[in-house]
């Protein structure tokens, strides 16, 4: 099953598209990173999926098939918004309660549950409560839904180190005790490694590069050889970062194929970090699944 | 006044090296392997669950369970469902004794050696060589 799936998606406000001919399919039991430099379009494909907005122009379906925002969608999957926004005013007793009434459906012992182990006050009033420890309970109570599929929109962009550890800890253990599929997008692209299993990067409203992230370090290699051979390799290989010094040349590329890699040549392997970087910074590069499904290729997209 | 403690209560306390460039599940199998070396880790000792891992060290439940698969491939842990993975009753560990007294007859050697004015690189060269004959002639007496 596939927990969104996407084809030819578009969504325009004004006369400007936030995002512009978006096909992907995420599989679900992922923790899914989004990427992209702002107003890639990352916050409008998320209100996309949960069916906060409306798309002007093609197809999203959400938990196999499912239309974002219908009833059947709504009771499984999870939003956080941006900056968690939560009533400062109301205690964090009080808020579980209003979810609960507004929702319907809410787990308020499991919330409860979660939130006492990590010491944080019900009577405290939300408005009181630490950065950290505000994300915390909106996390509590996302996941006090059960949600199939929950979906973070810049959770850890506000939060200082410890609180961004502790926060994406307690989401951890959450997609570790039940099994759910996550979505959310960082610009904090060094911690992603270790926590996501999925990249989506968006570059001016499109889809850059998708892929699961062991077999994105595993078809990208960094070369450093003689300068003289570096534009022969440019030629023939899908080179996404080139990098020369004054005798030697660095080239970040894509490759299935280990036999390929020339003579006098040093293959080493690289990091997510790296990776992402290196397409964000040539957004007309793209790497996404050839037409067969099973080929990767990386292709240059004529602007 | 002092810090607060933190006790799990389990044998390992994974802790991750974000420099050192090598895989965070391969880092989570040579602890659990340190560990044994050094009697910390013991025959029959239950591995942290992998909600307590992930909720410590922020990392994706995946890369847990690759590391208990791979102890599982080497035979130092087993899985039972429901319940964990456990290091295998059967795994054989050097005691603590034993590598004291060890330990004590290479100190002696280093010392020597640094008599005979080798130094840091030297010994370190001459051991890699040793160890190296060693594992050669191992081989082919096992062949």
């Amino acid at each position: 099953m596939n927990v969104i799936e996407t084809h030819g998606l578009g969504k325009r406000y004004r006369r400007s598209w936030a995002l512009r001919d978006c096909t992907l399919a995420i599989p679900a039991g992922r923790v899914v990173a989004l990427v992209g430099p702002n107003g890639a379009g990352k916050t409008t494909l998320l209100h996309l999926a949960v069916g906060l907005t409306k798309q002007s122009e093609g197809e999203i379906a959400v938990l196999g098939g499912e239309t974002p925002g219908s009833d059947k969608a709504l009771g499984r999957v999870g939003f956080v918004a941006q900056d968690t926004p939560l009533y400062s005013y109301l205690s964090v007793a009080d808020t579980l309660r209003l979810v609960a009434n507004l929702s319907g459906s809410l787990d308020e012992a499991h919330a409860r549950e979660r939130l006492s182990a990590l010491n944080i006050p019900m009577d405290r009033k939300v408005g009181q409560l630490s950065g950290g420890q505000r994300s915390q309970v909106a996390l509590a109570v996302a996941l006090a839904r059960h949600p199939r599929l929950l979906i973070l929109d810049e959770p850890v962009a506000r939060l200082d180190p410890l609180a961004r550890h502790e926060f994406m800890g307690a989401l951890m253990a959450a997609v570790a005790e039940e099994e759910i599929s996550v979505l959310l997008s960082s610009h904090v692209v060094s911690e992603l490694e270790r926590v996501c299993d999925y990249l989506v990067v968006l570059a001016d409203g499109r889809v850059q590069v998708i892929g699961a992230v062991e077999d994105l370090l595993e078809t990208h290699k960094v070369l450093t050889g003689p300068i003289e051979q570096a534009d022969d390799i440019a030629d023939t290989m899908a080179v996404v970062s080139d990098t020369r010094a004054s005798r030697s040349a660095r080239l970040l590329l894509r490759t299935n194929d280990r036999e390929l890699l020339p003579a006098g040549w040093q293959a080493e392997c690289t990091n997510l970090e790296e990776i992402v970087l290196a397409y964000l910074r040539v957004p007309h590069v793209s790497a996404l699944p050839g037409p067969s499904g099973q080929q990767d290729h990386v292709e240059e997209r004529s602007a | 006044m002092g810090i607060d403690k933190q006790i799990s209560g389990s044998p390992v306390e994974f802790r991750l090296d974000p420099g050192s460039g090598v895989p965070t599940y391969l880092q989570l199998v040579r602890q659990v392997e340190d560990g044994l070396r050094l009697g910390h880790v013991q025959p029959g000792d239950q591995l942290p669950k992998v909600k307590d891992v992930v909720a410590g060290l922020a990392i994706n439940p995946n890369t847990v369970l690759k590391a208990y698969r791979e102890l599982e491939h080497k035979g130092l842990a087993v899985g039972r469902p429901g319940q964990g993975t456990f290091i295998r009753d059967t795994v054989k560990v050097v005691p603590l004794r034993e590598q004291q007294r060890l330990r004590t007859g290479l100190m002696r050697w280093l010392s020597s050696a640094t008599d005979a004015g080798l130094d840091e690189d030297g010994i370190r060269a001459l051991f890699t060589s040793a160890l190296h004959d060693l594992t050669r002639q191992q081989k082919g007496a096992a062949s």
